[in-house]
């Protein structure tokens, strides 16, 4: 009888591998289970669809280039050669290409790197810096081709006819775009003479803005000294570079209204302050005015003269003062005003004291002459009837042997009636 | 009160606050003048400011490893695109 050959393990893995090593390199489309990230880089997991399981493998060297994260229940398409792997006895794909399915790439990498930064706080709205509301030099980070930089600057010498502009002229899609757009963004900040940079270009598919979606720009805006608006694509469209800016502008036309005011809106504004600036000044002499004109009519008012003097004083002082066009005028012509009233007071006063003594004068005349004393220098008398000392009016009020005493302009004597 | 350096905007808000200052009512008649002398020199320098930028528009300059080398004028038409 013959024995059959026994094999050790080792062997017949050894035999397994060999066939299994024949495959060609393959394409496999498959869901992510059973994911572990290694420290080591390395990536272990299963793809799997409804029925079957089979384990992957993904090197660091081969998935450095990954540029999304993998997670359980990703769909992806994964390109590589199966082994077998004999200290498990299993066999794997080991890949060295993988591509999502299902979500496009971009659009996944989108969302990702969008929770991360935010996670990080480089949309935070508090950090956001305020634009300079005149600035003297305003940097342009963008193609120097079409219609992007030649809308801009229309429009801002436009609005600004004395501005200045400078281009740092980039790639805004393809190969080495992203590193473009971050290296002359770091340069305008770091130069330091710009007060403000607009980021943009024109509108596109996803892919042709994908530039302004990568994480280098997004970290070069952040890291800028200067505020940043950004004007990338058509206004429906938002980079991760639109929520990194300080202020995201919907068209590049926009950018360059949010850069600066209209010149004519500046001069307006001004002109608006020097005509209140006047107008207060103004009344604020007229309030004055008003006071001088009540001083001079209210008349005899205790220390009017001093006052007087005081105000007098102020108004000189304030006309020594230099910087003055119209008001200046007004200021002596006040002055003048206070002299001429202090004199018209002084000498309305003399002529009030006058007449007054001469109205008193006059007054005291009548007075005195209806004093009934002076009658008696005319020779009439004053009989008072005794002992109650009443004037007698009336002769039919004495009767015979009254007593009655007679009061003359000199000495009194006393009769008896007949 | 207007320092050599001053920025447009911290300017015009001093402005601001010396015109309400004035228009509150409450000071005397020195206060306002030298409020309004002060208020007429911001004037003067903030207009001065809209003009004193040169106007200019460039374009810089860089060398085939991307590095900066300098800048020179830029014109905005469709003759640049033919050139570039």
């Amino acid at each position: 009888m013959q024995t059959p050959r026994v094999l050790t393990v080792s062997e017949i893995t050894k035999q397994i591998k060999g066939l299994i090593q024949q495959f060609d390199s393959v394409w496999i489309e498959g869901e992510i289970s059973n994911f572990v990230p290694h420290s080591s880089g390395h990536m272990y997991f299963s793809l799997k669809d409804e029925k079957s399981v089979i384990r992957a493998v993904f090197f660091k060297n081969a998935n450095q280039y990954l540029k999304f994260k993998l997670q359980d229940g990703l769909k992806v398409v994964v390109h590589g050669n199966i082994d077998l792997y004999e200290k498990s006895g299993q066999y794997q794909i080991i890949i060295d290409n993988m591509e999502p399915k299902g979500l496009g790439m971009l659009q996944l990498h989108f969302e990702q790197l969008k929770e991360q930064l935010r996670k990080e706080g480089l949309f935070d709205r508090e950090r956001k810096r305020v634009l300079p509301v005149l600035p003297r030099k305003i940097g342009v980070v963008t193609s120097p081709t079409g219609a992007v930089i030649r809308d801009i600057l229309n429009v801002l010498q436009r609005r600004f006819s004395n501005v200045h502009v400078v281009l740092n002229p980039v790639k805004v899609q393809g190969e080495g775009a992203a590193e473009e757009v971050a290296e002359a963004i770091n340069y305008m900040s770091r130069e330091g003479s710009f007060e403000v940079l607009i980021v943009g270009r024109g509108g596109g598919s996803l892919e042709d803005l994908w530039a302004f979606n990568e994480e280098i720009v997004a970290r070069a805006i952040y890291a800028s000294t200067i505020p940043v608006i950004s004007a990338v694509g058509h206004e429906i469209d938002y980079t991760i570079a639109d929520f990194v800016a300080d202020v995201r502008a919907p068209t590049p036309s926009a950018a360059a209204e949010l850069v600066i005011e209209k010149k004519t809106d500046f001069i307006e504004k001004l002109r608006a302050y020097e005509v209140r600036l006047k107008n207060d000044l103004t009344n604020k002499y007229q309030t004055y005015k008003e006071k001088l004109d009540w001083i001079r009519r209210s008349g005899l008012a205790m220390g009017l003269k001093r006052t007087l003097e005081i105000f007098k004083e102020r108004v000189a002082n304030a006309a020594k003062s230099p910087a003055f066009l119209r008001p200046k005028e007004k200021l002596s012509q006040l002055k003048q005003e206070v002299d001429e009233s202090e004199s018209k007071l002084g000498r309305a006063i003399k002529h009030l004291l006058e007449n007054r003594r001469n109205e008193v004068k006059v007054l005291s005349g009548k007075v005195e002459s209806l004093n009934p004393l002076k009658i008696l220098d005319r020779g009439y008398s004053v009989t008072l009837k005794l002992p109650e000392k009443k004037i007698v009016k009336n002769a039919l009020e004495l009767k015979k042997n009254d007593e009655i005493e007679l009061k003359f302009a000199k000495g009194t004597t006393n009769a008896i009636v007949k | 009160m207007v320092e050599k350096e001053m920025k447009f905007e911290t300017a015009l808000a001093k402005l601001e606050e010396i015109v309400d200052m004035l228009e509150s009512g409450d000071i005397g008649l020195d206060e306002s003048l030298k409020h309004y002398e002060d208020g007429m020199k911001l004037l003067k320098y903030c207009t001065a400011k809209l003009d004193e930028v040169e106007k200019k528009i460039e374009i810089l300059v860089k060398d085939k490893s991307g590095k900066v080398t300098g800048s020179k004028p830029f014109k905005n038409d469709e003759e640049q695109d033919k050139l570039l």
